[in-house]
């Protein structure tokens, strides 16, 4: 709360300094000198103001007037009221000049003059101020208590283990772009962690392990966001307290922090989302210098932030999608503009090409590149590749490996899918349970390397040693009846009449037999696709079927996911459609034959982009696999923006140190609430406008805030949230948090222009000038207010649950769906 | 007076004979031998099913749509006087003598025959030219896969019907709107619209597509009257409220009132009763109401009861115990209490009855008068056939370790002390004293623990998060016990129930019950010979096999016309070049186009294009099994598009009369070649002539096509 309330003083001085004059007549001359010199001085940020490039110029409310926040009482009421609204000074510089010059020599003559209120230079002070004290808080809250618990908390088992094995260099498999995890890896390095900590469950302790650098790197990328959101905001709505109230939103919002505080992907997905939308702003406001510098900069520097958003996770396609449209609709206007040649048009279609598209996806690729090279050991994740990738991890089996070319009766293998990410064909000693056809032992596909992996081909109608020197090498051909032994248990791949266990209309398949000595329903033909009959059966290259030759199936594995009773694994069956699918192809990995003359398997290296495409496909079927299981309580896209229900970080008993993430219940319902208003309040101006009504200049310049700036958000909650309803994945509460951003822009934006056309609609009374300070600070009191209530959720309690009353929380747990 | 008399009397007949002769040719090739063949034809199986429980009145569910397909099919079958006693049980199987196969193929198949004069209609709303007009129609005629599909009891031609049928309505209506608004014709066509929606989804969920297409063009246009500063606010209030009630309002009320119907047909209890709520079986007469009649409605103590999980999957059933104890150790080595089972039993059985029992009192039979469990009571459960009660304690349950097990309580006399104390916990409750109410009230017993289950086995969750339904039971039987021995109390349990009131469920309940198990019954998703992926759909490269003559080699397929199809495609994609590349001239101020021509070929594109893309997208996003008749209502809004392209061609891009006719030549060559390639598969339409094994693989235009050819 310390933290809060300094930070009020600063807001509070923000918002009302300088004070304006409670006389009426000079603002607007004061305004417009004003608005031309803090632009010129801010440099980096290429200032907005200057202009609005070629659209019929949407009058911004002027940034300076609007700092003052406090509406000069109006004079005269009535009509007189409508007449001064003008001056009353919240249209910036463009808007004046759109207005046309019928205004302005007006305003001008009627304000005589006005006492200089405040030098430039203290203006942009106090404006970097504002920014260092947002950004210092963002900071401090991000900071505060960031090593506790020191133990794992929730993710952090998966991303701190990726960090890990980054370090390490062995290779692994996740469903996500790597670049957050490599991020995570090389803070972890840099910070001194060596990479020897198990990650294996949560709660684990961290101990002597150096955990803090990982966690800091994350809380640092979080506490980005905050400023982030604050320029954003200013620059959309030209509007301090809109930014102020949008800050303060995400400060005080014990979800985003909590998410930034643990090693996760979360905030770094936040960070490069922001990122983006911050750059998009900005090169949009540079509309009016096309091919200056920053107009430049904050282009490319957009799709840096695209590709490291996409890089992190998928969801960053929602953000590049965003950033897609309105670059759409800026080309659009810009083709429109008959002043502009072909040419000129035609380049700045090129630039935003390069920028935007050429540009991210060199730096996606070599983000892939860089992973790929540093991970260059064997490691958990081999089995999700396929036989040639593997070839190149140190370590494997199959690296620098030689192994006989041809497959010959006897030799032991190893059978893979080809679709990727099912894994090899495997059996062990476990039966189907009763009531899944008949009991015979399960045989499943594996993703791990695994002695259960192990087949043995035979000759169907023979029972020969396969090792007995004696016999005859002989090779086994295109359209061969053969037999496969499993080589742990002895038993038979074998399939017949009975249902799958998953898959009701194919056949179940099982190994039965003993000692090799089954019956016919063990035979299957194997046939190379695409081959003549009779020729030789290649290790790694032939892709062969094996059709069932009593029932005519085909061997296939459908990737469903067996109960538990099949440890997990994937079902295998044997189904009697024989189109060719990648299901039910698969090829011969390791090839075991101590009587055949081995190969180096060089030639078989993939080409980057094999590669590259690879990891993708393995990736996207990796996300479609997560799929909620039967009977397990799963969060629905719903539950979020009401804060339903929240995710347990940390602790469950009494006795823990409990984290709990769960959005600031204040801020969320808020934000719910905005968005309801906003939709009304937007469209009914947007109504208002399409008929034709004339509206006064100032409400004008609010109506386009609202419309076009708050559009922009709009879209990007949209965007972000939506997608997730046809999601067929498995979704957790925290997939809201990019969406729960621009919620809280728009908030601030919102709030900020209804408490101004409140200001407006009451101009006559004396309540008029206060309301919408008033309003916006009791809004900042309140939200700071609700995080001291909650911030045990974020920091950490221990002590009694929730529901018991003598717990600290006790009172808040307004849900009964909250468990903390 | 009689001044009538002065003027003769006059009847102006207008009769465009392209209409009639376009009717006449439809009807011709759409009922043509109907009732051949006379046997079960592919999905006919499936509809066939629910046209019997219609004829007989019995209650079923089907989740692939609404209703007011299948009473559509129904009332076919009603007007040929079907009794429903057919088993509908395989595809190629002979009707016999009581099957009325003409009316019940007649509705589908008039609807095919009047969808081709509404494509005539629709083309000249849309201002293009008679001869366009007619050559959209003359397609719709000759597609083979149109034909196919309308002359079977199946849905798609009743759909495409009312999708164009709403398509054609707002076009009247749009066009009566600039110089007669508020007419009784306008009003007609636009009630007409929301009313051919309705009639769309009603029969498929997919009809949503084309609901959602004219939505979207109405809202554009109503946007547009927004911005019509001519009219007067009151004027624009009443248009927005007009659109606003039919085409919002009315679809909704009709979209319930089939549901209603639908209700009222089917009173009688049938086969996918079980997955219902015992409430809304109690409603249908016979099955589950005959038993419930009549019970007590308040649960009292030492009410005997059956409890049935709410959940209801993976099957529904009862909560159960019997003499067998648990095994001492399981396979994998764990221990148990082994103590008495608890199950979850599908059957009715009855060891499925349970007692409540006050824990502070001995006695099991109901005091007079019944003093009865309310929300929050602490009660004990007594198993009826062996007295023992229901027990839970930290001990893995069987399947899952991670649960508590559920146990008739046994005392060992090992320090294991009875944990039989269950906190009830009304989930539907209005306040905080409601009664236990049979069948209405769902409860989930709370034992500190709550319970769940998991497989049919019985395990109790040390947490209950939220309330997963799996955990919510309800009392489906139930009566006052009267007998404090034993025997006695056996024999009560054997006794049928005693009967007298009936409980109803609100309409609105039923309903919304209803549309919500169509929508989440999860079909197992089901691999099928025929079944494709959207992509194939376009390029035709898929087929289906509807029925083979059980002697010769006589076949229908689904099958369309591959010169329709590729040119329908072709047609979109210039459609979508040409129209981009005006979008961009019109920004450039360059226009190619005049303003009427350039309007009339946004409308046309937004209707024919836009519905071919919101009928067709959407496929590659669904996870279920898909087929080629999916793709039949995208087809015929690419074959309306098709000839408006053509037109378009041949009055802006062909600059000189020689280009013109040169291209008239052309277009003439292309519709002879579709004609012949639409006669040359027409055995394969109509199933009607047997062919030899060589001219089957002469029809083989694709490789990938699947043409059955008998081996012998």
């Amino acid at each position: 709360m310390l933290y809060a309330s300094g930070r009020f003083i600063a807001a509070r001085a923000a918002t009302t300094f300088p004070t304006p004059p409670k006389g009426r007549g000079p603002a607007l001359r004061g305004k417009r000198r004003e608005l031309h010199i803090p632009g010129h001085l801010e440099s980096p940020s290429c200032d907005a103001l200057a202009g609005q490039r070629t659209r019929p110029s949407a009058p911004l409310a002027g940034r300076v007037i609007l700092k003052r926040g406090r509406m000069p009482p109006a004079i005269g009421g009535g009509l007189a009221g409508s007449e001064l609204r003008p001056r009353k000074g919240r249209c910036g510089s463009q808007a004046a000049r759109a207005r046309g010059r019928d205004v302005v020599p007006e305003a001008a003559t009627r304000s005589p003059k006005r006492p200089a209120r405040s030098s430039p230079q203290l203006e942009a002070a106090s404006r970097w101020a504002t920014l260092a004290v947002v950004t210092f808080l963002a900071f401090a809250t991000r900071f505060h208590q960031l090593d506790q618990p020191p133990h794992i908390c929730w993710d952090e088992t998966h991303f701190g283990k990726m960090g890990s094995y980054y370090i390490n260099r062995t290779f692994f498999f996740d469903v996500h772009p790597p670049l957050g995890k490599m991020l995570i890896g090389l803070a972890g390095y840099l910070s001194g962690y060596d990479g020897t900590f198990l990650f294996q469950k949560p709660g684990d302790k961290y101990e002597h392990h150096s955990y803090m650098g990982m966690r800091g790197f994350c809380a640092f990328l979080g506490s980005w966001l905050i400023p982030f959101a604050y320029l954003i905001v200013l620059d959309l709505s030209k509007s301090f307290p809109a930014a102020l109230l949008s800050a303060a939103l995400l400060t005080f919002d014990t979800g985003c922090l909590t998410l930034s505080q643990y090693i996760l992907l979360d905030p770094i997905l936040m960070f490069f989302i922001m990122a983006a939308m911050l750059s998009m702003v900005k090169y949009n406001s540079c509309a009016d210098r096309p091919f200056s510098a920053p107009w430049w900069f904050w282009l490319s520097l957009t799709g840096i932030s695209l590709a490291g958003a996409l890089g992190v996770k998928f969801v960053g396609l929602f953000i590049i999608l965003q950033v897609g449209l309105n670059t759409i609709s800026d080309l659009w206007h810009l083709f429109g503009d008959l002043s502009l040649s072909l040419v000129t048009v035609g380049k700045h279609l090129t630039a935003r090409i390069l920028c935007l598209i050429v540009l991210p996806l060199l730096l996606y690729v070599t983000i892939f590149a860089v992973h790929i090279m540093v991970l260059n050991k064997s490691g958990p994740g081999d089995g999700f590749f396929s036989s040639a990738f593997q070839a190149r991890l140190s370590g494997n089996s199959l690296h620098n490996a030689s192994i006989p070319e041809h497959l010959a009766y006897g030799s032991v293998i190893t059978v893979k899918n080809l679709r990727m990410a099912i894994g090899y064909l495997h059996s062990h000693r476990h039966l189907y349970p009763e009531g899944i056809g008949a009991r015979q032992q399960q045989v499943t596909t594996y993703l791990h390397k695994d002695y259960n992996n192990l087949w043995i081909i035979k000759k169907h109608n023979t029972n020969s040693d396969p090792i007995d020197p004696s016999v005859p090498v002989e090779f086994v051909r295109h359209g061969d009846i053969i037999r496969l032994e499993h080589k742990e248990t002895s038993r038979n791949l074998h399939s017949h009449y009975h249902e799958a266990p998953l898959t009701r209309k194919h056949y179940q398949v099982t190994g039965y037999g003993i000692n090799g000595t089954g019956d016919s329903n063990d035979f299957w033909r194997i046939e190379v696709v695409n081959r003549k009959l009779g020729n030789r059966i290649k290790v790694l290259r032939s892709r062969i079927r094996l059709i069932h030759l009593v029932t005519g199936c085909v061997l296939g594995s459908s990737g469903k996911i067996l109960p538990k009773w099949g440890w997990e694994q994937l079902e295998v069956t044997c189904t009697p459609y024989l189109k060719e699918t990648a299901n039910s192809i698969w090829n011969v990995e390791d090839h075991i034959n101590p009587k055949l003359p081995n190969i180096s398997l060089d030639v078989l290296q993939p080409s980057f982009p094999e590669i590259l495409l690879e990891s993708h496909m393995v990736m996207i079927r990796g996300n479609n696999g997560l799929k909620p299981k039967d009977n397990e309580f799963t969060s629905k896209p719903w539950h979020w923006p009401i804060n339903y229900q929240g995710l347990r970080f940390s602790g469950a008993n009494d006795t823990d140190f409990r984290v709990y993430l769960l959005g600031n219940p204040v801020v969320w319902w808020l934000n719910l609430v905005s968005i309801a208003l906003y939709l009304l309040l937007g469209s009914t101006l947007a109504i208002v406008m399409q008929r034709g009504v004339q509206l006064p200049a100032e409400l004008e310049g609010l109506t386009q805030v609202l419309l076009r700036g708050g559009g922009q958000l709009l879209l990007g909650w949209m965007l972000h949230y939506f997608p997730f309803f046809l999601m067929g994945r498995i979704l957790y509460f925290h997939h809201y948090f990019p969406a729960m951003l621009f919620s809280s822009m728009l908030t601030g934006i919102l709030w900020d222009t209804l408490l101004r056309l409140c200001a407006w609609g009451l101009a006559s009374s004396p309540l008029a000038s206060s309301i919408h300070s008033v309003g916006i600070l009791s809004l900042l009191l309140g939200t700071a207010y609700s995080f001291y209530l909650f911030h045990p959720l974020a920091y950490g309690m221990v002590g009694p649950l929730a529901q018991e009353p003598e717990s600290p929380m006790s009172g808040l747990r307004w849900l009964e769906s909250w468990d903390f | 007076m009689l001044g009538f008399l002065r003027r003769p009397l006059v009847v102006t007949a207008d009769i465009n004979l392209n209409l009639v002769a376009l009717t006449g040719l439809g009807l011709l090739s759409r009922l043509w031998q109907l009732t051949y063949p006379r046997a079960v034809v592919f999905d006919e199986v499936y509809y066939g099913q629910y046209i019997s429980f219609y004829m007989k009145r019995i209650f079923f569910l089907d989740d692939s749509g609404p209703p007011f397909g299948h009473m559509l099919l129904a009332l076919g079958g009603y007007l040929g006087g079907f009794d429903g006693n057919f088993l509908w049980n395989r595809i190629g199987a002979e009707y016999s003598s009581n099957v009325p196969v003409w009316s019940l193929r007649l509705l589908p198949a008039l609807a095919g025959a009047l969808s081709v004069p509404m494509a005539y209609q629709i083309v000249l709303e849309l201002h293009f030219s008679h001869c366009t007009a007619m050559g959209a129609a003359l397609l719709m005629l000759i597609e083979n896969a149109l034909i196919t599909q309308s002359r079977l009891v199946l849905l798609e031609s009743l759909l495409i019907f009312f999708n164009l049928l709403a398509v054609l309505s707002y076009l009247k209506f749009f066009n009566s709107q600039t110089h007669s608004p508020f007419s009784l014709r306008w009003w007609l066509w636009l009630v007409m619209t929301g009313v051919s929606c309705s009639c769309a989804v009603g029969i498929k969920y997919m009809g949503i597509f084309t609901y959602f297409l004219v939505l979207g063009v109405a809202a554009v246009h109503a946007w547009h009257l927004i911005g019509d500063q001519t009219l007067s606010n009151v004027c624009v209030f009443c248009h927005l409220l007009a659109r606003a009630v039919a085409l919002l309002v009315v679809p909704v009320v009709l979209y319930l009132l089939f549901f209603y119907v639908h209700l009222m047909l089917l009173y009688r209890s049938g086969p996918h009763d079980q997955v219902m709520s015992s409430a809304f079986q109690a409603s249908l007469e016979g099955g589950l109401a005959r038993i419930t009649q009549g019970q007590p409605l308040e649960v009292a103590f030492g009410s005997q009861v059956t409890l049935r999980n709410v959940f209801g999957k993976p099957l529904p059933c009862w909560l159960h115990s019997h003499q067998n104890t648990y095994p001492m150790i399981y396979e994998n080595g764990r221990g148990s209490s082994h103590q008495q089972q608890v199950t979850c039993y599908p059957f009715k059985d009855i060891n499925n009855w349970w007692i409540v029992k006050d824990p502070r009192r001995h006695q099991l039979e109901v005091n007079n008068p019944p003093r009865p469990v309310r929300h929050g009571d602490i009660v004990q459960l007594v198993h009826g056939m062996t007295t023992r009660l229901l027990n839970t304690h930290d001990v893995a349950a069987p399947l899952s370790p991670h649960s508590q097990e559920v146990s008739c309580y046994i005392d060992y006399n090992i320090s294991m002390p009875a944990q039989n104390l269950w906190k009830l916990d009304i989930v539907n409750r209005e306040s905080d004293r409601d009664t236990w109410k049979t069948i209405l009230s769902e409860l989930s017993g709370a034992h500190l623990p709550d319970w769940g289950f998991r497989q049919l086995e019985i395990v109790g969750e040390k947490q209950s998060r939220g309330h997963h339904e799996s955990m919510v039971w309800n009392v489906e039987e139930h009566r006052y016990g009267k007998s404090q021995e034993q025997e006695e109390r056996e024999l009560e349990l054997h006794l049928p129930t005693q009967v007298d009131i009936s409980r109803n469920l609100s309409f609105m309940a039923r309903f919304s019950e209803l549309q919500w198990k169509m929508l989440t019954l999860k079909s197992e998703d089901s691999e099928h010979k025929y079944s494709s992926t959207p992509l194939e759909w376009v390029t035709l490269d898929t087929n289906i096999a509807y029925w083979l003559h059980p002697k010769t080699s006589a076949q229908i397929h689904l099958l369309g016309n591959i010169v329709i199809w590729a040119s329908a495609s072709l047609a979109t994609v210039t459609y979508s070049l040409l129209f981009l590349w005006y979008l961009l001239c019109r920004r450039r101020r360059v226009c190619h186009l005049p303003e009427d021509a350039w309007s009339r070929w946004v409308m046309a594109g937004a209707l024919c294009t836009g519905g071919w893309a919101s009928n067709y997208l959407p496929f590659f996003l669904m996870e279920r099994t898909l087929f080629l008749y999916h793709y039949l209502p995208a087809l015929t809004f690419q074959i309306l598009l098709l000839p408006v392209v053509l037109q378009h061609v041949s009055d802006h891009l062909c600059r000189s009369r020689l280009q013109r006719t040169v291209f008239s030549t052309l277009v003439v060559a292309w519709y002879s070649s579709a004609c012949h390639v639409s006669t040359m598969l027409l055995p394969l339409t109509y199933g009607d002539r047997s062919l030899s094994p060589g001219e089957l693989r002469a029809l083989r235009l694709k490789d990938s096509w699947d043409i059955l050819i008998r081996k012998h």
